[in-house]
């Protein structure tokens, strides 16, 4: 067995830190239903006794690859269960293309969602309950420019978390689901508008380094807070 | 000239293990302390060398995709409804290669210069007066590029700037690919592509391009057979996770192209 191998089958081992638990501020953030203070892993707190709070009914991420994953995980569960419900009560002169398209990122991001859940084994955080009452679903604007949105989204946090692994073997795994999700979310933008520059469009590329997006989890979980109704605690993520 | 140098020094640096780093000095550009003892020993230890021939071999592709975006938008061969579309790719390569050439000279390296290219391959393709041709080559490209930098990221892992920003390229790489893959739809020349790949199909491309698409059948992710996971169905589970190829493979792609 060759090293990767063997980090591979400890991280798929690895518990969650759940003294990491303990170190959390007991701050919670009522409006936006995540949990976003950093919390560096090596850094050595003194356990306080902890209080009650909102916050003990969080979802704890978890810390290292696990909670990197963890994140991943709730991002997919996310775009699963939207694309789920736009396949189950279509929008209004949905088209055939549009069904063929949205048909396959539904089954796409079931595939990242299972495939994570699997892979993170008994350290996977749990089925996360959706918010979906923003978004019209018989309406195309609302459900692409939601979809749109959420594979920019899914694009950027995949981008920014690459840093956060350990394990090469995690890297790459991250990074044959990312390019998956920026081919989604051209094909979406190219929906919106099409034969446009918008599928890399200024907006989210930029101009000047024709770079995509790349935002930290705390970024990300804010705005995908919002559709999900558990709060979720990213405070044992890995910073750097 | 240098480049088959640099070709046969990656290979050494890096051979056919995609995570087979060497075995040197770790070195940090922004002075930045590894993450722990402890996971600096799990991790990859490149060299600041070995990763400035990473951004050199990226270099050498967005050189290849810069010098055929230019033409082909200078050329007329492209659709009128579709020129919006490359003038924002050729926008974005010519972007990524000066990223590229800034970062390689920030990190004390030395940028190579560009290679002299042939787009016919010695007469095969006629890029720049059939468009058909166009497509094909932009959507070899493009997809080559996803498969290359996505190789590449193990590499990357002890410097996060560089890393961050390799991905945020890549997954420009991605969207140029599903858009151009779309237009060859589109445009009447595959009628099976879509903006992701299945299986290990080249489509309609020419039989020149398989290896482009070898290996990108794959389901087993992390040692997991995903379609035991979940019924979505193997084409599915196969769009869902684009694969990578080694510097070594994608140099041999693109090697036609390369006067």
């Amino acid at each position: 067995m060759n090293s990767n191998e063997k980090n591979e089958k400890d991280f798929l081992k690895q518990p969650i830190d759940r003294l990491g638990f303990f170190k959390m501020s007991g701050v919670a953030l009522a409006t936006t239903a995540v949990i976003l203070s950093g919390c560096k892993k090596e850094t050595a707190e003194p356990i306080t006794t902890p209080t009650p709070s909102p916050s003990n009914n969080a979802v704890d991420l978890g810390s290292g690859d696990t909670g990197v994953l963890n994140y991943a995980y709730a991002l997919e569960q996310l775009e699963a269960a939207f694309y789920t419900q736009v396949m189950a009560t279509p929008f209004t002169g949905m088209t055939a293309a549009e069904i063929q398209i949205l048909g396959d990122l539904k089954l796409h991001e079931i595939a990242h969602r299972e495939f994570l859940k699997a892979a993170l084994g008994a350290s996977a955080i749990i089925a996360l309950t959706p918010n979906f009452s923003s978004i019209d679903f018989t309406n195309r604007a609302s459900v692409l420019g939601t979809a749109k949105a959420f594979e920019d989204l899914g694009v950027a946090a995949y981008n920014g978390a690459g840093k956060l692994l350990t394990d090469p073997n995690n890297l790459l795994l991250a990074g044959k689901i990312v390019s998956v999700e920026a081919r989604h979310a051209s094909v979406i933008r190219d929906l919106l508008n099409p034969s446009s520059a918008d599928f890399a469009g200024d907006d989210v590329v930029t101009v000047s380094q024709g770079l995509d997006g790349a935002k930290t989890p705390a970024e990300v979980l804010t705005i995908a807070g919002t559709y999900i109704t558990n709060t979720l605690d990213a405070s044992h993520l890995p910073t750097t | 000239m240098n480049l088959f140098n640099i070709i046969s020094k990656i290979g050494e640096i890096n051979t056919s293990s995609l995570f087979n780093l060497p075995n040197t000095e770790p070195f940090n550009t922004e002075g930045k302390t590894l993450k722990s003892s402890g996971v600096s020993a799990l991790k990859g230890q490149s060299s600041v060398t070995a990763i400035t021939d990473v951004l050199n071999f990226a270099l050498k592709l967005e050189f290849l995709e810069s010098a055929y975006y230019n033409q082909g938008v200078s050329s007329g061969v492209i659709l009128a409804a579709d020129l919006a579309i490359f003038q924002q790719i050729k926008k974005h390569e010519a972007a990524h290669v000066a990223f590229l050439q800034s970062t390689i000279s920030a990190l004390g390296g030395t940028p190579i210069a560009s290679p002299n290219f042939d787009f016919t391959a010695g007469g095969a393709f006629n890029p720049f007066t059939v468009y058909g041709d166009f497509l094909a080559l932009s959507q070899a490209f493009e997809d080559t590029g996803v498969r290359a930098y996505k190789g590449q990221a193990g590499n990357l892992i002890t410097n996060n700037t560089v890393l961050t920003a390799a991905l945020q390229i890549h997954s420009v790489e991605a969207r140029h690919a599903s858009m151009v893959r779309r237009l060859r739809n589109k445009n009447g020349m595959d009628s099976t592509a879509k903006g992701w790949i299945t299986g290990n199909s080249r489509g309609t491309l020419p039989s020149a391009t398989q290896a482009i698409y070898n290996g990108d059948e794959n389901t087993t992710q992390g040692g997991v057979n995903v379609t035991t996971l979940t019924n979505v169905g193997t084409a599915a589970i196969q769009e869902a996770f684009d694969e990578p190829l080694t510097d070594v493979q994608v140099a041999a792609i693109v090697q036609p192209f390369i006067v």
